[in-house]
């Protein structure tokens, strides 16, 4: 039952196993949908989507499996549990309340409720100001905005409202991921930055329980403490960014990138340098890049060891000339007498692991001004966009052992 | 409806939405631990506290920390306690199962009655947690390896966690949960919750304070949004230090309730600022 919902949610990205699919069988076989729609949402949500970032595509398969649906008895419910549990009606007074029951009790309950089913299956038109068919401003039991004491009201200012509709509202569409959003989410990704060391490097300072336990039995009794080391983490990551002219319109997205490298206290070593559109003889200090305040590419490539993890923020675009010509750095006075590219090549591979993050969308990568650089560029980086997503796969990129 | 006795619906003390409602109810229907997550403040740990009261089981709660680790949830085997009683003490050390004490999932499989198990802020712990309690929350038994005894769950323990979104959790882990999301309270359901904790105040003062937290929620450059139990503090302050409804909105008074960073301090002062200019200068 259902299976187009099914298939629908996984083409819309919304991970789904098929073990929760058969747990949501078993709800509904035990009545847990409560047979009605909006019931069925939630309890659909509830059992196959398990974080709040996949709630707009779930809304957008709803609403693609089930739009158009009628469910009108679900309205009928909501009257029949008023009257049945005598609850308040929200704007009726006592008296109108009593009106109303005994408006209702001339037709019997089970009756209005045939009468209803007949008139929604005879009705082909909407109808106004009547006394018989369904219809608003009327006369007749079923309808709204009429003067009927008792009778069913449809459409109008409802209670709530109906699941397709709450569908339509998309109101969790903020909670995606796959657009650049919030420190906390780059945090996170960035955490997975993690390659414990081994137990033979670093100093003995963890007290060894077992082995302190074992050292005092060996010995009667009398008290042996034995220590071990620690496991740390030991990722190291060298972080290069593009500070050019064309990076300004993607200045919030880097902010966020670098708050959350700032609060990565978990590497063991991280190093920040900057570059103007590509990399070349020269790494700045800071994003004015003035060559004051610069140290040479080739010191820093002597200076790190293999292990480090070079990770390249840039959009990659630029002139050709810039990533392929000697001599092709941006600033009047600067020389660089190999190409950009050429110094790309070489830090690519010097450390093992390396990515290089685009703050452009992958889908402009190939339409946008700057198009060959970029794809020159991902000839020589893995190139992923930064988003949390792009992130994400960016780190298991540096973290996956060959 | 339900062919259960009894079925969760909100306390006195807590105001749950609908869908949270049915939510519990097929978690418990479906015997599937209940996996909780939204913004820090909108109520998750008082909700597992609000379904023992309701089922009318008790509560036990554990609460994660990011040292913990899984087995500490099981048991623990007291080895320096032995060993000091080897050496000083008095009794029985030849007999281990003096030493095994239960933890939290374990009291919740021994208790004679069905029991509500908190397990709070999951995603605090290693990465590896929720992974490590897979087979016990599954299964609900687990082994104690030292005695050689299974502990199997007398009744099945209702497990409800909750979650910060601090980590990711695995996928795995997921996948036996029924999960929830609490979003944050409209302006409706805040102030039936302000009712609650604050049966007594003014409606006046109850509708200038709404309207300046939620415009306070909006001011762009705050980063730590302030949350429902920081609302419910604010509005004991307000009583407390006696302020005017109408001073609420120019003054913004006992901001450092609602505000817990200098930078987000600064960023509401600049906008009080700004708004108070705007609405003098729309005169």
């Amino acid at each position: 039952m259902f299976a187009q919902f099914f298939f629908l949610l996984r083409a819309h990205k919304v991970p789904v196993s098929l073990t929760e699919w058969l747990t949501l069988s078993e709800a509904l076989a035990r009545g847990l949908a409560l047979s009605s729609l909006s019931a069925f949402y939630s309890l659909a949500r509830s059992i196959l989507v398990k974080s709040e970032a996949y709630f707009d595509q779930y809304d957008l398969a709803f609403q693609e499996a089930f739009a158009g649906v009628e469910t009108p008895e679900e309205i009928a419910d909501e009257v029949w549990d008023w009257l049945r549990e005598g609850a308040e009606i929200p704007g009726l007074s006592a008296a109108e309340r009593a009106a109303l029951a005994a408006g209702l009790g001339a037709l019997d309950l089970e009756e209005l409720q045939r009468l209803f089913l007949e008139r929604m299956s005879e009705q082909h038109e909407a109808h106004h100001g009547g006394s018989h068919w369904i219809g608003t401003g009327g006369t007749s039991p079923f309808g709204h905005s009429g003067v009927h004491q008792g009778g069913i009201r449809i459409g109008g200012e409802s209670r709530g409202s109906t699941a397709v509709k709450v569908a339509a509202e998309r109101r969790y569409k903020g909670y995606r991921t796959d657009a650049t959003v919030g420190v906390r989410q780059f945090e996170t990704a960035l955490r997975r930055l993690r390659q414990l060391s081994t137990r033979n490097d670093g100093p003995l300072d963890e007290l060894d329980l077992d082995a302190t336990i074992d050292a005092t039995a060996d010995h009667a009794g009398a008290l042996h403490l034995e220590w071990r080391r620690p496991r740390r983490n030991q990722t190291r990551v060298l972080l290069l960014m593009d500070a050019g002219g064309s990076m300004h319109a993607h200045i919030s997205a880097c902010n966020r990138l670098f708050t959350a490298v700032d609060r990565a206290t978990h590497l063991k070593d991280l190093r920040r340098y900057y570059f103007h559109n590509c990399v070349y003889d020269q790494l700045y200090l800071d994003p004015t890049c003035h060559p004051r305040n610069s140290l040479p590419t080739a010191r820093v490539l002597q200076e790190l060891a293999r292990d480090y993890k070079l990770v390249v923020v840039g959009d990659a675009c630029m002139a050709p000339s810039e990533l392929l010509e000697p001599n092709g750095i941006i600033w009047w006075s600067a020389t660089n007498e190999e190409p950009g590219i050429d110094w790309l090549h070489r830090l690519a591979r010097h450390f093992h692991r390396s990515v290089w993050l685009n703050p452009v969308h992958e889908r402009s990568w190939s339409t946008i001004y700057g198009r060959d650089t970029i794809a020159l560029v991902r000839t020589v980086f893995p190139m992923f966009e930064l988003t949390v997503d792009g992130l994400a796969a960016a780190v298991r990129s540096l973290m996956v052992r060959r | 409806m339900s062919d259960t006795a009894s079925t969760y619906a909100g306390t006195s003390d807590y105001i749950a939405s609908p869908e949270l409602m049915q939510t519990v109810n097929v978690a418990v229907a479906l015997a599937r631990p209940l996996l909780i997550k939204g913004e820090p403040g909108t109520g998750k740990t008082m909700l597992a506290r609000s379904i023992a009261s309701s089922l009318g089981m008790p509560l036990l709660s554990w609460n994660v920390k990011s040292t913990s680790k899984a087995q500490d949830g099981l048991y623990v085997y007291d080895t320096v306690q032995r060993l000091y009683d080897s050496q000083f003490g008095d009794g029985d050390v030849s007999d281990i199962s003096r030493y095994i004490k239960l933890g939290q999932l374990g009291r919740a499989f021994t208790a004679q009655e069905r029991v509500v198990l908190l397990i709070d802020e999951i995603d605090k712990a290693d990465l590896e947690f929720p992974n490590d309690l897979l087979w016990e929350l599954d299964q609900m038994d687990f082994a104690i390896a030292e005695t050689g005894e299974t502990v199997r769950a007398v009744h099945r323990p209702v497990v409800v966690i909750t979650s910060n979104a601090e980590k990711e959790l695995p996928d795995a882990f997921l996948r036996r949960c029924v999960f929830h999301y609490i979003e944050f309270p409209g302006s409706e359901l805040m102030r039936r919750i302000v009712h609650v904790h604050h049966p007594d105040l003014e409606e006046r003062l109850i509708d200038q304070a709404m309207e300046t937290f939620y415009w306070l929620r909006e001011v762009s450059g705050v980063q730590k949004k302030p949350s429902t139990s920081e609302l419910i503090d604010w509005l004991q302050a307000l009583v407390l230090g006696g302020i005017e409804p109408e001073a609420i909105a120019t003054r913004l008074p006992f901001l450092g309730v609602l505000l817990k960073k200098d930078r987000d301090v600064d960023a509401a002062t600049f906008a009080l600022r700004t708004r108070g200019a705007a609405r003098a200068g729309g005169r």
